[in-house]
């Protein structure tokens, strides 16, 4: 059975769970964001309950649209928190406390193995990286749960993706992740778990990890999902959670698709536009002149990030007129980048640095896109019109490559310039 | 029984249509589904709203509603009047988040092919029959299942819900 199926049985009781079962399942976590938590809230005010099914259980965070972008998400950010006042949430992330929820919620030791983690948000797949079975829903399945702490699921197929080789200087998660897309297309994973397996797992960090969860959804997955092994243990110690290994190999049974990734032959990734499967290898990427680049996001928005970025970048400076926006993830994340130096690094290199949101990857603030400009980020998604005009064009790729180019000013492999 | 059957033009577009393109992230700062509305597939066509008339059906391809999970989505097609969606297949969130608000999406390949941008539909989701008047082509997909239907004809999952706790 599929390790994402075994997390769901464990919920519901079950020793075997098949694909396609309706079950309802106790949630261990329930996450909303300034965007889709005025939605939810309106919908567990309908259901009348006096609180929330466990104050420790619901986390909101004001990442989206702040600091507030205008009137309108000041008003939504205001409303929010007034019902986390209200309710008694404790997991209320606000002002100088908030990072980009999937950066943040890992490192604040909220999610742990075996989880079952239900956000409005599509992204809350993130945290598969770390042995949880995390899925997004709309607002109304989260206002829902916030009132019942349960969610309906259907069970799901699952796709096996065993990972070998050893990844080449310069590539990482993301760049695993949009091999992957590439190959399956942005549909090709719907209703499935994604889960990862094999040795190749052991050389990609937990950072990594998190970005390739992070982007599940981009193939239309359910959830994506990798083994615990030692650096995921180390990882979680820092975070305050105590867990153990759990390295059970895939069995055959439950698997509708498996497919083979050696890490040794992968160059490092650019999604084209206006898909993020439109993946190529940097040196096959054509020559594009950029007029932004935009390090940060839930996906690639961490600490290796912050590093890589740095390494690439120092004693080097920008294109001439282009606008290169860091933005780091979280408080912890943006205090150690500058305890450890990168943001002089980055100052010098002609950098803005800008405080954890997720402002411009959804076109939402904080470097918008005019017509016919084009960016190169290290966001998650690269749909028309995503960071601004309908006209404007976005490229995704890792943070190597996206220090490269924001130096050269076109898509360039990390390779050519350190 | 609300809107069991349904007519209107078909607003054709083409496979993976994604959330941001059914509504853009900049109007996420509204829960009101007729100012939604009026934003409806804006990025994708400005003029959209001022061309389509209430009662009129979105015909998608593959993977309608990929994309971020917002519930926004399917709220500003309702909220602009759009009666339903047809298409081959739908992204997992938006097909769930649909049902919840309410809007009868409808999965059938056949259908998405066969229909011209511009043609007349009907659609009776009773019977389970897509129809299009235009070129006499008519499909059958399997009606809802009773609850489901029920669910659709509240308006969503939380009038649903109050309703069988009354």
């Amino acid at each position: 059975m599929s390790q994402s199926r075994k997390i769901l049985a464990r919920h519901v009781g079950r020793e075997l769970l098949e694909p396609g079962e309706l079950v309802e399942a106790p949630v261990d976590l329930v996450l909303a964001n300034d965007i889709t938590a005025p939605l939810a809230i309106e919908v567990f005010e309908k259901l009348g309950r006096e609180n929330v099914f466990d104050r420790d259980k619901v986390v909101l965070v004001l990442d989206h649209f702040t600091p507030n972008r205008d009137i309108a998400s000041a008003e939504q950010c205001a409303f929010i928190r007034r019902f986390a006042h209200k309710y008694g949430v404790n997991h209320f992330y606000d002002a100088g406390e908030v990072g980009i929820e999937h950066v943040l919620l890992p490192e604040e030791g909220l999610i742990k193995p075996g989880n079952l983690v239900v956000g409005a948000d599509s992204h809350t797949c993130t945290y598969g990286a770390l042995g949880a079975f995390a899925t997004g829903m709309g607002s109304t399945d989260i206002g829902a749960a916030m009132a019942t702490g349960k969610a309906w699921f259907r069970a799901p197929e699952a796709i096996n993706v065993n990972v070998s080789g050893k990844p080449r200087r310069w590539v990482g998660g993301k760049d695993l992740i949009l091999f992957l897309i590439g190959k399956l297309g942005v549909d090709g994973a719907t209703y499935r778990s994604l889960e990862f397996s094999g040795d190749g797992i052991s050389r990609i960090s937990v950072d990594g990890r998190l970005s390739a969860a992070n982007m599940a959804v981009e193939a239309g997955a359910k959830n994506g999902l990798f083994p615990v092994d030692g650096l995921t243990v180390e990882y979680l110690r820092e975070a305050g959670v105590t867990a153990e290994p759990a390295l059970s190999e895939p069995d055959d049974y439950g698997y509708a698709l498996k497919v083979d990734i050696d890490l040794d032959g992968i160059e490092p990734q650019v999604a084209l536009p206006h898909l993020p499967s439109n993946s190529v290898g940097v040196s096959e990427s054509p020559n594009v002149k950029l007029d932004q680049v935009v390090i940060g996001s839930c996906t690639n928005g961490r600490m290796e990030d912050m590093r890589l970025a740095a390494e690439i970048m120092r004693g080097k400076h920008v294109a001439p007129g282009l606008r290169l926006i860091i933005i780091p993830g979280s408080p912890r994340i943006y205090r150690r980048s500058m305890d450890e130096g990168l943001f002089e690094v980055f100052l010098d290199t002609g950098a803005i640095i800008s405080p954890p949101t997720c402002g411009p990857c959804l076109g939402g603030h904080m470097g918008i896109l005019a017509s016919g400009e084009k960016a190169l980020s290290t966001t998650n998604r690269n749909f028309a019109g995503r960071m601004g005009h309908r006209h404007s064009e976005v490229y995704l790729s890792g943070p190597a490559v996206a220090a490269a180019s924001a130096i050269t000013g076109t898509i360039t492999d990390p390779g050519e310039i350190v | 029984m609300s809107g069991a059957v349904m007519e209107g033009k078909a607003h054709k577009l083409g496979d993976h249509v994604n959330t941001d393109m059914i509504i853009s992230a900049t109007y996420l700062v509204t829960i009101d589904p007729v100012e939604l509305g009026s934003h409806l597939l804006e990025s994708h066509d400005p003029e959209f709203v001022a061309k389509m008339s209430p009662g009129d059906v979105l015909v998608g391809g593959v993977n309608f509603g990929s994309g971020s999970s917002r519930e926004h989505a399917p709220v500003a097609i309702k909220g602009a009047g759009i009666s339903c969606v047809i298409a081959s297949s739908f992204a997992r969130i938006f097909y769930r988040n649909a049902i919840n608000v309410g809007l009868p999406i409808l999965e059938s390949a056949e259908a998405s092919e066969a229909i011209a941008d511009g043609d007349d539909i009907k659609v009776d989701l009773a019977v389970g029959t897509i129809e299009d008047m235009t070129n006499g082509k008519k499909v059958s997909f399997p009606a809802y299942p009773e609850f489901m239907q029920r669910l659709i004809d509240e308006g969503g999952l939380i009038n649903y819900l109050l309703k069988q706790d009354a």
